[in-house]
């Protein structure tokens, strides 16, 4: 079991309490419709599986019903950061890319 | 357009429609708690001047409003100080004054719990003090508050709930939205031995089963308001 803690709340909490939501930082294309098939299907259905750092977005939805981000590592489930939707995340990996900031919504 | 220009040009009073939501008792329709069909009077009645070491009262019928706001929207914040006279709590805080509270529920919901009779007085007075982006929701039908008391009401929470009780990480004031048993419940702590729980009408009847199981082992009575 995890223990994780929720900015929102501002202590630590029982993962019993929270639900994973997949990857964090999956900007929005500003124009869907003028994206290719191949951007529109990579924004929508493709996913990072790293080895290592990850940056997942979670949901306290048992408590405050807020969103936020987590960096974790996947090989030994630390947890190595918490922060809030909009902020960037201090640790990360040379391997882990995070998607160009070109034409995409801001804040994620 | 910004949050700041949004909050100055947007009138909440103007686009909500605010309805009397209790029974009206000129028809003779006398409101009834999600516990209705435990008949906790009789118990109480039957149970009269004992005392036991997990007291259960139901807190019924009161009127739920929910606020919902950010903090930095000045004419929300306001709003509610006028009207209800408190500030609103901060992160996991509780506030009495008399027989209105205020609950932190997340960063930008409190949970007012005021008198069943005063709740749509209190909802129209606050719907037309706060200004801005903000919403006023009476949830009174949905949710019922218990509050349980005694000697060994920590020890059934220690049974029901995944965080520590224990007054040193849960002072008198504190509330938290968390799992209780297989539902979910805002537990606040309101003395030194006394315990409230603001549960879902629809799983009321599986809280009052699930409090009864988890206090036979102590000696559980049950109190009138």
């Amino acid at each position: 079991m995890f223990y994780i803690y929720c900015p929102h709340c501002e202590e630590h909490r029982e993962e019993e309490e929270f639900h994973a939501a997949g990857e964090a930082h999956i900007p929005r294309p500003l124009d869907p419709e003028n994206c290719s098939d191949k951007e529109w299907g990579e924004y929508m259905f493709f996913r990072t599986n790293p080895r290592g750092i990850h940056h997942e977005l979670w949901v306290h939805s048992v408590g405050c019903r807020k969103f936020f981000n987590m960096t974790r590592d996947t090989q030994n489930y630390e947890i190595l950061e918490v922060y809030k939707i909009g902020e960037k995340p201090s640790i990360t990996s040379a391997a882990a890319k995070l998607p160009a900031q070109s034409k995409v919504q801001e804040g994620v | 357009m910004s949050d700041s220009e949004n909050n100055q040009a947007f009138n909440y009073a103007a686009s909500v429609d605010c309805i009397e939501q209790r029974p009206a008792t000129e028809r003779q329709i006398t409101g009834q708690s999600p516990l209705h069909h435990a008949d906790l009077g009789t118990v109480a009645q039957a149970q009269l001047g004992q005392t036991g070491t997990v007291q259960l009262t139901e807190l019924k019928l009161l009127g739920h409003l929910i606020l919902r706001g950010r903090l930095d929207n000045v004419g929300f914040t306001s709003g509610v100080k006028l009207t209800l006279g408190l500030e609103l709590p901060g992160t996991l805080q509780m506030v009495v004054d008399g027989d209105i509270s205020i609950r932190w529920i997340s960063p930008d919901e409190w949970l007012v719990v005021v008198p069943g009779e005063r709740s749509y007085e209190i909802e129209q007075a606050l719907v037309n003090n706060v200004q801005g982006h903000c919403a006023v929701i009476n949830a009174s039908g949905g949710q019922t508050i218990l509050r349980l008391q005694g000697e060994d009401v920590q020890k059934v929470l220690q049974k029901s709930v995944p965080l520590d009780v224990h007054p040193r990480s849960f002072p008198i004031g504190k509330v938290v939205t968390t799992v209780f048993a297989k539902t979910q419940a805002v537990i606040s702590r309101t003395g030194d031995q006394q315990w409230e729980l603001v549960i879902r009408r629809s799983f009321s009847d599986y809280v009052w089963l699930w409090l009864q199981d988890c206090s036979a082992e102590f000696k559980l009575v049950i109190t009138e308001q």
